[in-house]
Parts: C-alpha cells; structure tokens; sequence
C-alpha cells in the first residue's frame, strides 16, 4: 500500500513551511499516523524520499518519540498519567482499573467490534495539569481530576460513539484528526471549551477578592481604569 | 511593596473567550508591539536586561543578557526558538497561558524577535497538549490576519514569520540544544557546547531559546517598564512568576506573585493542605529539584534562597506530598520517569538510570539491604555532573534528596518487607480522613 | 625513479602550553585534552572519541579534573576530554593522578559493562577489544551491579545488517562511532540510532540494508565486538594472527592496509594508518576482497602445449619452450593488465625492448588512444603535481571522466571530507550527478558521452572557479573521447590549474613510469628522443633500443589478426576488460605463438602455448605508484618460493631468448635486484614530448532517431575477477540499473509514477555485440544518452553490449 498523491503533496507542504526541509520530519511523521493510523513503512519512505534523507534516520528519529505508534492505534487514545504526582493522586488506580475494564494491557488496543469504538490505552508520563490530578488524556485532550468510576464513564462512551467532551477543551475528535492537528492542519475546534479550568484560575479570583494587582498599566485588569490603549 | 498575587500573565484568564484576538486587543493586546517598535532593537534588549528577567524555565539564566549574546555581525539568519515543551514532572504553567491566552506569547515573540533581529521564530510545543496547540494556531493565524505577523510588522518595516511546531513525545526536547535537533527534524538528543545556540543554534545560526512565560513577560516588560518589573521580587531575583500547586492541597492550581514567595503563604493562599493531613515533602521546581520538607517551608522562593537551602527553584512547580504519600513510591516513579526519557546519548545517564530503578524497585519491595542506599548514593555520585546534560544530574535529585531526609523511610521498607503505605489513602478521591 | 618526494606541507601553528598530571606539554592550538595527555604519555581510556569523527563526548569514559580552566577557575565537576580543547595555563588531572577523574572513569566503566554481554571468550573483538583492555585498566573486579542480581537488556544475538555486516546489540556501548563514521566520512547513513535511553540500539531501516562501499571501517573502529563481517566471523584469534603492512591492489590510490594472516593464509585485511593518503579508512574492496589468490583455478605450476591440450612442464622447459615459441613466431608484442607492480612493469618494457626487440608493448587493457599515448607521456610521466592534501586545500576540484567513490574510493573520501568542511568545491563532467557526486556536494557539468571535449573547454569560465589554485581530476574514460585530454591539458595550461591522470588499476601509472608503453622508455623517456633511447641502452648494456615508435594495445590486436604480428606475450589481461572482446580472442587464435603470465586459468591460458603462474602481490615485494605519483612500496606477505613475480618469469625466458641468440638476459632475477636498477636509471630530465593529439578518428556512425550513446564505468564492487571468491562482499554491490532520463523513460514506458519505486521496470539495451535486460530508473542525464555499469552483468557491457561512446537502443522488456 502506498500514500495517496494528497498525502505526499501535504508532505511535501509541510517540508517547504521551513527554512530548511528538514524540519518538517516531525510534523510528517504526524501527519503519516494521520493517514496510516500508525507510522508504517510507506510513511518512512516517503519522508526519506521527501527530505532526501536516509530511512534509518527517519527511523531513527520515528522510534525516539513516543507519539509515534508503530502497532495501530485505536480510533481513540486513552493516557493515564502514572507520573509520580497523579499516580500518588489515584493514577495508579485509574490506569488498573482501565486495563480491567477494557481487558487489555499497557499499549494495547480494545479488539474492532462491530459498532464499537477502538481505544489504545497507555499510562503517560506527567502532561502539564498537575494542578489537575490525576488527569487522564484522551487524543491528547485533558480529562482532569479523573477518578476510576470517571474514566470508565469516559471509555464506555467513547465506545459507544457517544460525544464526549474534554473537560477543558472542545468535542473529542478521534486520534487520527488529532495527529492531524499536530501535522499543522488545524481543524475548527480552537475556539470550543474554556479558556482556563477552575485550578487555572484560583490565584486570579483570590487577587480579584483582595484587589491585588501587579500596578502598570499593561495586563492588569485592576489598574483598567487608568490606561489609555 | 508588591501586593502578594500579581496577576500579569494569568490576569485575563477569567475572560470571555480570552485567547481570541479580539479579546486580547479589547485589553490592549499588541500595544506593548508599538512601544517596542518605537525603540531601537538594542534598547529593546537593554529594557529586558535592566528589568532583571531570568529564565522561567527553570535555570534562571538572565533573559536580556542571552539576548546579548546573539553576534550581531553574523551574516547569517537569527531565529527565536520558545520552548514550550513543558514536561517537567510537577510543572503546568506554560500549558495554561497558552490555553487561555495564546496572544500574549505572540506578542512576546514579536517584541523579542524585533529585539534579537530575528525574522523567523519557532514556538514548540510538546505534541501532548492538542487543545493548546489548536489555539496557538489560531492565534498566530489571526496575528497573520491582523498585521502582527507577516511582512512590515504594523508599518515598522520589520518582518516576522511564526510557525509553530508540534512535538512528538520527548522530555528531554526541553532541554534547549536537544529541542533544537527535534526542531531540525532529528532525534531529540542534546547537542554539544560550545557552540552555544547563541552562536550556533537552529541551523548553525544565531538562536535565542526562551521558555514560554520569559517570552510572555516582555509585553508587559515593555509597557510597563523595566522598573515596574524590578520593583517586584527580591534582589536578584526580579519580577513575578506563576507558582504552579499540585497535590496534597486544598486549592491546587495557579498562583502568578512576586518572587520570593514563600509556600507557606502559597498554602495558606490555597486554603491549608487537604483537610486533615500535613505536608510531607515537596518539589520546589519540579521532580529534578531535589526534594524539601516541612522545614523549608519559609524559604523565599527565589533563585538564590531555594539554592541555599539545597535545592533549586526551577520552574515552581510545587508538587505537595502529605504523610499518606510514600517517598520511596515516589522517587521509583520519578526514577522510572527518567529512565523513561534518558535520550541513551550518555553512558551515566542511560545506563545510571537503568539501574537506579532496579535498585530502588527493589527496596521499595522490601528487598535488598541499608548498603543498597549507600549503593544508590554512589551510583547517584557517578551521573551527576558525568552526565552530558542536566536529565542525568535532574535523575539523582529526588533520589539524594530522599535518601538525605526520608533515609529511615527506606529503612522501614526493609524492615516491614515491602511499602508500609496504602496507596488508596493518597488519592484525590480517597475518603476524607484516610490516613496511611 | 618516481617523481616527487612528498614532505607534508609545513604548517605555522600557535602553540599552547598546559599541564597535564604535573607535565608540561605545549600543543598545537585548538588540541583537545585527550590527545595532549597523549604527548605526556598518558592514555585516558575512551570509546567515542576517534580523531577522525567530529567529536562528541557521548561515552564519558574520558573524564578528568579540571582544577583550572586556565582562567585561574578550575570545573567543580569532571569534564570529557574528547570534547575540551586546550587553553594557556590550564591545569588537567587525569586518572593518573586524581581520584576525582579516576572514580568518574570507574564509575563511567561500570555504567558500560551492566548492560555488556561479558561474553569475551566468543567475541571476535576479544583480545583486541578496547572495552576489554580499558575495563582491565580503567575498571573494578567484580560488579556490584551482578551481585545485587541486577538484570540485563539482552537482545536477539547478530543481526544481518548487510551481507556483509553483523550487529550484536547487546555488546553495543552505544559510542556512535559506526553511525558517525557512516554518515561523516562515507556520507551512507543507512545505519542510525534508534529507540532511546537504555534500549537505544544501531538500527538499519527495515527495507534498507547497511550498502556502504566503506562499511568495512565501521566494523574496524567499532571499540567492542557489536559489529562484526560476516568475512572474518569466528575465523581466528587476534593472537593468533601475523601482520603485515601492505598497499591495497584494487585502484590507483595506494591506500596502506594491514595483511592479517595465519599459517599462510590471509584471514583478513584492515586499513592502514596513513595520514597522507587513506587515513585510517579503506574501502570495502580493499578490506574483503583477496580471496581471489585462494581460488581453485589458480594455476600453480607451468604448462606447455602439446597435442593441443596443455600438460604440466618444469619451469626450465616451460621458459625454453616459450623462448623458442616466441623466436618461431616472428615480431612479437607484449600486453599487461593494469595490475602489475612497477617492477614487474619495468621487466616487461624491458623484456619487449632487449628480448624482443621492439616497442610494441602497451599495459592498457581497456579502451585507449594514440592520443592518450600522447598524453601520458608529455602530462602524466614523472609528473606528481598533485596530492591528497591538495584535494582538500583546493578551492575547486574538476573531476573529468572519473567517478571517484566508484573507480578511486580513497580519492573520493578525501573530497566529501574536503566538501563537508565548506573549503572544496567538486565540479564532475559527467553523464549524470551519481550518489557519489552528491556526497561530494559536487556540481554536475553534464556531458554526453563525445561530447565532452566543448564542455571541457567552457569550464575556463568564470562560473566554474577553474583557477591556478584548482585542481583537474583526469580519469582513464577521457581517452574513450577524442580530443578531450587535449582539452583537459589545455584546460590546465589556460588556467594554471593543476592536474593528475587518475587510472582505475594500481599497476596502472607504475607501467607509465617503467615504460610499458609504446611510446615511453622507462623514466619517463621518450622512445622518439635518440638521447633517450641511448640512455636507456648505455644504462642496460645493449648495443641499442629499437628507435621505431611501437603498436599501442589496438594496433598489437589489428597486427596480430593480420599476420604482421606472430608471437605475443600477456601477463595479467582479461579479454573482457579490452576494447573489443571478440577481436582480442580472434588476435589470441591468431597469434602463432602465446606466452600467458598468469596468476588463474582465464580466455587467454586457456589459448595461450606456454603458460606460466605468477605470484600474486602476497606472495612478492613489490611498488604501486599511486595517481599522485608516490611510490609506495610493499613487502612480501609470504615467503612461496613457488610463487614467483613475473619479473622472474620474464627472465627465466629472456635468459632462453639470448642464449637462442636473441638480446641479452634482463640483468636481475629479484625485486630488489629490479628496483635497484630502475632507481640507478633514474627519470628523464630531458624535455617532455608534446602532447599531440593525433588525427581525429571517422566519427561514429549518428544513431537512428531513437537511439542512445552508451555512457558506462565500472562500480567499485562488481564482477571483476580479483572479487571472486568474496560472496559476501558482492551481495552489498550496488544492483546493476539502466539510467535514463525521464524524458526517455516516458518515451519508452509512458508517463513517470512517481510514487513507483525506482527499478520496477525493466529495460533492454541493444548495442551492437548483444542485449542486456536490466531495471531501469530516472536519472538527469542528457538527452540520448544511456548508463550502463560496465562490469556488473555478464561479461560486462565491451563484450555483450557495446563499445562505450556508441550507439545503442533501448526498449521495454517484460520481467
């Protein structure tokens, strides 16, 4: 099987956003799970052939990041934050009780079955929303201050087809439109969920109540009245 | 005096829709660009030099003077590279400005462009993070749209390209020479120096990497001035920051004040530890800043005080333990953490790892012998400062650092035969009360 | 008698004085502490570090204590010395005399061996394993890390990486040599790391195996046993081999290698170490192919003709057999190979001159010209304008009719090197930019075979950088076009552009030195210059030299088929090799009488009357002269009093022709008897003849429309016969393909796919001596024009296809 002539045209695209070509590597290698569902052999060749570079290098660099799958991955990816933090939190118990639930392991993927949703799940290390804990990421969308009987409501949705919404972001998309989003092909959602969950904000409101500003006249709501722009 | 919470970047958080444009200009967004344009590139960098900016991820290197460094005289392009790849175990600071307002990082990357004479930047940012990466877009997008980017930048004559770029999964990327391979499309492993990015960065050129919240601060830096920003913190450490709570704590989540807060007054702030328990041991600057306890709980936090007392600010991801927590779980997990992403460059750091968390998996289950601990203190001794970056010295911290004030915690592993803690009594979810 | 004596360019250098372990040294600026501490006689183990890879002080076995920086500051932690240069006044504390440096070095060994198989006493690397001898060194007994039961990554053992290169992971410690090597110097990174952290391994990519013509290296500078040849696997014990320092044989470079044998057998060849000309890096058909001196049809004693058939003779008969043959026969003529050392070359331009009595005698055995005849004499002959060390000081290098990664491999590494340190630009007149050009960075003049003589002559122009300090390339394939070595020549006149003839065979510029040339005495002298030739007969004892300009290689075969010639000496030539395949075998028939020097039974044995074995370079001492006009001697390998080198041959015969009354005996029966004479007579010092480019032949027939003219070379690894015998290495030759130019391409297979992979159609080629059916890919050559590998199918393109230069079709073939 081969990429499509679309996919090695958004290839070649994302090469030529950079002074040099080779800074595309990473986002390709997005956009191949895009298409593949995975980083296959045909998406390694056709970076190599794009760039001009070796395949082993592009293997190379495939197998150093580990958002790059070389097993299929599910329509959806399900991360447990197991990082020390959200695994004291209840990461640990959140992550078992997934492989229980959905009776697979580490990086692993639920069976296809007819009318039901894939998911790979994964434990992860720490995702920046510790003030979150534990978090879980679906399509590396936040699921904060998660516990076992929230995730499984999470996954059992996700099977079902239900929409599911991030806690601080918008409608999930499945994995593939995800890694899309990060081949720098933006999809429509930027402006659906909030601009900051509750943790995000609690210093903010605390000032708010104490009228404690930073002064100046530049990003600080209290001293509003006083600025020109 | 500063008040105790300065909300500068957090300040428009609470707003309708704040990562739009529109929203931010509503606020005077892309003003500060004006202030900066009017003044020459040089007193761009002067202004963040006398403002006494350092670094806010986490090394605390003075931001004007890095600027500095750029050789003017290189014919060769010069790029501005922010690092937004937080993945510091404990830290989540970055992720939530750019959720909520991606405009002031844009805005920041324009003034500090036009200051180092950059007329390409960089933002990457961990691939882990979707939705913060949808808004960056869309930011930079509508900037392009509005005349902040692009071609005579608001009339100044300056030009500015943004892109911004996804990573793939690699702590050690944010380390900044390693970013730079991933940039580059290679495998995310630190670079040699000299030279330094400075003189030899992204694509052998002239390049200034800045974390996130350093690029954010210039806008109001600028507008503000370098007073304002001096005038907060303590004497070398200048200006606010935001102080990212997790854990074992009432109200976690994001506190932006002056430097030298201390985290009793950030607990107090964040309504007490949880209810019925108390503070064990904590990460000032995330899990590579060698742990502190109770004790430490009136050290300023600042670069200097934190220093002192043994460990390091870092990036004032303060993740808070209580008693229900069991250090040696922890420090597994974090050791684990870092054999995890040990880029396998170095010898020290690769194979150390490898073998830290065999020994330590094994004391945690109550095997092993007290030796084992004065094994893993010269295991520790022989990556820190052997390493070829700082992952490998970041992967002794907690372990030192545990060793040093939880030595008989490991002790009690032995004795009892295995981890004499619950797991369940530390979870956010735990009932009320539980204890260990 | 050869040319130039070669010091090494001074350099002024700035000097900086340190200390090291208490010693004072001064270094060259810009020295990195590792190899200072080599002046004071310090070792401090490493793995990564290698002086040829740009540094990267991934290992950290080479740390050491810094008490100042020569700043007065000293570093608080231990700093890798592969990776810090030098500075006045600093102060460096190495294992030898700081506890700090010594237990980071420990410590560093011990991180290296918890992972390590530790399975030395069936590792190919043991007994010369830098781990192994740095871990005895520079480690501790016994591991804490087995006694606290740690466990180990293991790894499946050796994977196949290429035919000839095996990977065992788990004795890898990750220095990156091999994959720095293949991607600095050989510019083939088909090997990378892969994975990270403690699983990161060396990695080909799954459809791509390690095909690197300089695969060989890696295994050499591999600092453990994690890669290894499928060659020399499990084959012998380090000590259990002897050494030899010897010059490679394949080309015209001269690059040393080390001969490693056991109880007269060669087990394996490694590079040398010489800074001038290979470094320390050889080319895979250096380091694997030797087995041809091994094989079963080499001849091992003489034979003569009788009935017809060949039967074994004593070597008195065979040489009085030969004599008598070759005085029956009437005029006689000699032919080489390209393969001879100088000395065997000299006893065969003199054996022409003193026992046959005539020039015609011509060591080119492959397409040539009066013109290049010409060439050699007036450009070539004792010239060594040129060096190694030119080639990457050079602002411009021109390469004309040469292909260096394919036909001059240690040529090749020295311009990548040049061209990866920005100094060096590579300019190639070619059909087409090969891989190798690209590695060069080189820049492609294109040039269709004939052609090449107006494109020559433009590159004066300004936009080529052709100036004084550039230097000209000239390989062999020019002669195949009239007129452009005078263009070449002309080209470096006009310029002061500097300028080296560059043959593919190490014998090569050797036999233009000794004389086996129609138009050249030894030294360099002109047969046409009475002087010259007086000199050389005062010099031998003769009464005189033949005065009249002898038959070069085409014209020996024309006489021969005609009659004009009877008798015919060869040494060393393969019909396929020669112009015209079939016209030399018609020549051989034709010949009254043929005397075959040989080292295996070939086309010509198998015709020849008197046949007699040769030792090969093994069994003899001998001189290569390299492109550069060095003379780079070798010592015998074994001592075979069987095994003699022609020139014993020649004289044993010659010996029989005077005393039949025909010249003298050649006046030495041993190398160093040769070389001696050859150095008393010394180099012409009179003028150098002029190049005269001679009448330009009836140009070729202009090909139907449709039709291609044949551009085609030999790869470095391919069926040429001194490769027999290596399956290994020929499994990882480059596979033979048609190129063709996408507008060609379209013309016979319709519109280009490009998501096709290249080679997924096949095309034949039809010349006029035959077909070949080979796959085709998209290359940018010009219009009408095909490429072909000469030697890479069959018996190659002279002899099944076409003479290089005409005209050939191609069309469409099914699988």
């Amino acid at each position: 099987m081969t990429l499509d002539t679309k996919t090695w045209d958004e290839l070649r695209e994302i090469a030529a956003r950079y002074p040099e070509a080779r800074s595309g590597l990473l986002p390709m290698l997005h956009l191949v799970q895009s298409v593949e569902g995975r980083v296959t052999p045909e998406g390694i060749e056709a970076c190599a052939e794009v760039l001009g570079i070796s395949a082993a290098e592009v293997n190379g660099v495939a197998t150093f990041y580990t958002m790059y799958k070389r097993k299929p991955v599910g329509d959806y990816h399900v991360g447990v934050c197991t990082n020390t933090l959200c695994a004291v939190m209840g990461g640990d118990l959140i992550f078992e009780r997934l492989k229980d639930h959905l009776d697979v392991g580490n990086d692993e993927t639920t069976p296809e079955e007819e009318g039901r949703r894939s998911i790979t799940l994964e434990h992860i290390e720490c995702n920046a929303a510790c003030d979150y804990a534990p978090v879980m990421m679906v399509n590396w969308e936040f699921m904060d201050n998660q516990t076992p009987e929230s995730a499984v409501q999470v996954v059992d949705d996700l099977r079902a087809g239900n929409e599911v919404h991030s806690t601080r972001g918008p409608r999930l998309c499945t994995w593939r439109e995800a890694e899309r989003v990060l081949a720098g092909f933006p999809d429509d959602r930027a402006d659906e969920g909030p601009a900051a969950g509750e943790p995000s904000l609690v210093g903010l409101k605390i000032a708010r109540e104490r009228g404690w500003t930073a002064g100046g006249t530049y990003g600080s709501r209290a001293s509003d009245e006083g600025e020109s722009k | 005096m500063a008040d105790t919470l300065t909300p500068v970047l957090t300040d428009n958080w609470d707003v309708e829709r704040s990562w739009t444009l529109a929203s931010y200009e509503e606020r005077g967004g892309y003003a500060a660009l004006d202030t900066a344009f009017a003044m020459a590139p040089d007193d761009v960098i002067n202004a963040v030099k006398e403002s006494g900016l350092r670094g806010r991820g986490g090394a605390g290197f003075p931001t004007g003077m890095k600027w500095g460094f750029i050789p003017q005289d290189n014919p060769k392009p010069k790029y501005l590279v922010v690092n937004a790849d937080e993945s510091e175990p404990g830290t989540c600071k970055d992720t939530p400005l750019m959720l909520a307002s991606p405009h002031t990082l844009v805005e920041g990357v324009i003034i500090s462009s036009y200051a180092i004479r950059a007329n390409t930047a960089f933002i990457y940012v961990r691939g882990e993070i979707l939705h913060v990466i949808r808004r960056l877009q869309r930011a930079v997008q509508e900037a392009y749209l509005a005349g902040h980017l692009g071609k005579n930048i608001h009339g100044s004559g300056f030009d500015l390209d943004l892109i911004v770029h996804a990573g793939a999964g690699a702590y050690i990327c944010g380390e900044e020479t390693a970013l730079l391979e991933g940039l580059e499309g290679r495998r995310g492993q630190p670079r040699l120096r000299p030279p330094f990015p400075a003189v030899a960065g992204l694509y052998a050129s002239p390049t200034v990497i800045n974390n996130v919240e350093s690029i954010a601060s210039v806008p109001s830096i600028i507008a503000n001035g370098a007073a304002w920003f001096a005038g907060m913190g303590t004497e070398k450490s200048n200006g606010y920051g935001i102080f990212s709570l997790s854990g074992h704590v009432t109200r976690p989540g994001q506190y932006e004040a002056p430097l030298g807060i201390t985290l009793r007054e950030l607990i107090d702030l964040a309504g007490g530890m949880r209810e019925g328990h108390e503070l064990k041991f904590w990460t000032p600057g995330g899990s590579s800043t060698p742990l502190l306890t109770p004790e430490h709980l009136d050290v300023p936090l600042d670069f200097e005080s934190v220093g002192a007392a043994g460990s390091m600010l870092g990036t004032r991801a303060l993740q808070l333990f209580d008693e229900t927590t069991c250090v040696v779980r922890a420090v597994l997990r974090w050791t684990e953490f870092y054999k995890h992403e040990s880029c396998g460059k170095c010898t020290p750091c690769r194979e150390g790892t490898w073998w830290l968390t065999q020994t330590l998996a094994k004391l945690e289950k109550g095997e092993g012998s007290e030796s084992d601990l004065d094994l893993l203190l010269d295991q520790c001794d022989n990556i820190l400062g052997r390493s070829f970056c700082a992952l490998g010295d970041g992967a002794t911290s907690p372990i030192s650092s545990s060793i040093q004030h939880f030595r008989d915690e490991y002790l009690a592993h032995l004795s009892h035969g295995g981890c004499p803690f619950d797991p369940a009594a530390s979870t956010a979810f735990a009932p009320a009360g539980a204890t260990a | 008698m050869t040319t130039t004596d070669k010091a090494p360019d001074k350099v002024d250098t700035d000097l900086v004085t340190l200390t090291i372990d208490g010693v004072q040294v001064s270094v060259p600026k810009d020295t990195l502490v590792i190899r200072a501490a080599e002046q004071v006689g310090v070792q401090i183990p490493r793995f990564c570090d290698h002086p040829l890879l740009d540094p990267v002080g991934a290992c950290r076995q080479c740390l050491v204590d810094i008490p100042d920086a020569g700043n007065g500051r000293g570093f608080p932690k231990p700093q890798a010395s592969c990776t810090l240069p030098v500075a006045e006044g600093m102060v460096v504390n190495t294992q030898a005399t700081s506890e700090v440096a010594d237990k980071a070095q420990q410590g560093v060994m011990e991180f290296l061996l918890i992972n390590h198989p530790l399975d030395c006493p069936v590792c190919d690397k043991g007994g010369e394993c830098p781990l192994q001898n740095q871990a005895m060194s520079n480690g501790r007994g016994e591991s804490r890390f087995a006694e606290n039961g740690g466990v180990k990554r293991t790894f499946p053992k050796p994977i196949n990486i290429s035919a000839q290169v095996l990977l065992d992971r788990e004795r890898c410690v990750l220095c990156a040599r091999c994959t720095r090597f293949s991607e600095q110097v050989a510019g083939d990174p088909f090997i990378a790391l892969a994975e990270r952290g403690a699983l990161q391994q060396v990695a080909i990519y799954e459809r791509e195996p390690y095909e690197s013509y300089f695969s060989g290296n890696a295994i050499q500078i591999c600092p453990v046993g994690a890669l290894t040849s499928a060659d020399y696997r499990f084959r012998s014990r380090p000590f259990d081999l002897v050494s030899t320092p010897s010059v490679a044989e394949h080309d015209a470079c001269g690059a040393a290698i080390r001969v490693d044998h056991r109880r007269g057998k060669v087990m394996r060849r490694l590079a040398g170490n010489e800074p001038e000309i290979n470094e320390e890096w050889i080319s895979d058909k250096d380091r694997f192919a030797f087995r041809y001196a091994q094989v079963e049809d080499r001849i091992t004693y003489p034979q003569i003709r009788e009935d017809g058939e060949l039967r074994p003779a004593s070597w008195t008969e065979a040489f009085a057999v030969a004599a008598r043959g070759l005085r029956d026969a009437g005029a006689g003529a000699v032919l080489t190979g390209g393969r001879l050392t100088a000395e065997d070359a000299y006893a065969y331009a003199k054996f022409a001159r003193v026992s046959l009595g005539t020039n015609d005698i011509d060591f080119r055995a492959r397409p040539h010209s009066a013109e290049e005849a010409s060439f050699l004499a007036s450009r070539v002959a004792l010239s060594g304008e040129v060096t190694y060390a030119d080639l990457e000081a050079a602002p411009v290098v021109v390469l004309l009719g040469l292909e260096p990664e394919d036909e001059a491999a240690t040529i090749f590494l020295r311009l990548r090197k040049a061209a990866r340190n920005g100094r060096t630009q590579v300019v190639s007149v070619a059909p087409w930019s090969s891989r190798g050009l690209k590695k060069m960075k080189g820049r492609l003049v294109p040039a269709a075979p004939g052609a090449e003589v107006e494109v020559i002559g433009s590159l004066a122009d300004a936009e080529h950088g052709v100036s004084k300090d550039a230097v000209i390339l000239v390989g062999e394939r020019l002669a195949a076009t009239h007129g452009a070595l005078s263009a070449a020549a002309d080209l470096a006149a006009r310029t002061g552009a500097r300028l080296a003839w560059v043959p593919r065979r190490a014998g090569d510029r050797g036999a233009v030195e000794a004389g086996a040339l129609p138009n050249l005495l030894p030294g360099g002298r002109p047969v046409g210059e009475a002087s010259a030739r007086v000199d050389v007969a005062a010099a031998w004892g003769v009464g005189s030299l033949p005065a009249k300009a002898g038959r070069d290689g085409n014209a020996i075969v024309a006489a021969l088929a005609k009659g004009d010639l009877g008798g015919l000496v060869v040494g060393g030539v393969d019909p396929d090799d020669t112009v015209d395949p079939a016209a030399f075998r018609t020549a051989l028939d034709a010949a009254r009488f043929v005397v075959s020097l040989e080292l295996r039974a070939t086309d010509v044995t198998a015709a020849a009357d008197v046949v007699l074995p040769v030792a090969p370079v093994t069994d003899k001492a001998g001189t290569f002269v390299t492109w550069d006009g060095r003379a780079r001697e070798f010592p015998a390998v074994f001592s075979n009093p069987a095994s003699l080198p022609d020139l014993r041959v020649l004289a044993g015969i010659a010996d029989e022709l005077a005393a039949l009354g025909h010249g003298s005996s050649l006046g030495f029966r041993t190398v160093a008897e040769a070389r001696a004479e050859m150095q008393s007579l010394g180099p012409w010092d009179g003028e150098r003849p002029t190049l005269d480019a001679g009448k330009a032949p009836k140009p070729p027939k202009a090909g139907k429309a449709g039709s291609f003219a044949l551009a085609t070379w030999k790869q470095l690894i391919d069926l040429g016969s001194m490769q027999d015998g290596e399956a290994h290495l020929r499994a990882t030759a480059r596979p033979p393909v048609v190129r063709l130019n996408r507008a060609a391409y379209e013309s016979v297979f319709g519109l280009l796919d490009d998501t096709e992979p290249g080679g997924a159609r096949l095309a034949q080629v039809t010349g006029d001596r035959g077909s070949i059916t080979l796959p085709v890919v998209v290359a940018d050559l010009p219009d009408g024009v095909v490429w072909v590998p000469a030697r890479s199918f069959g018996r190659g393109v002279l002899a099944e296809l076409a003479s290089p230069g005409s005209t050939v079709t191609v069309k469409g073939a099914s699988r």
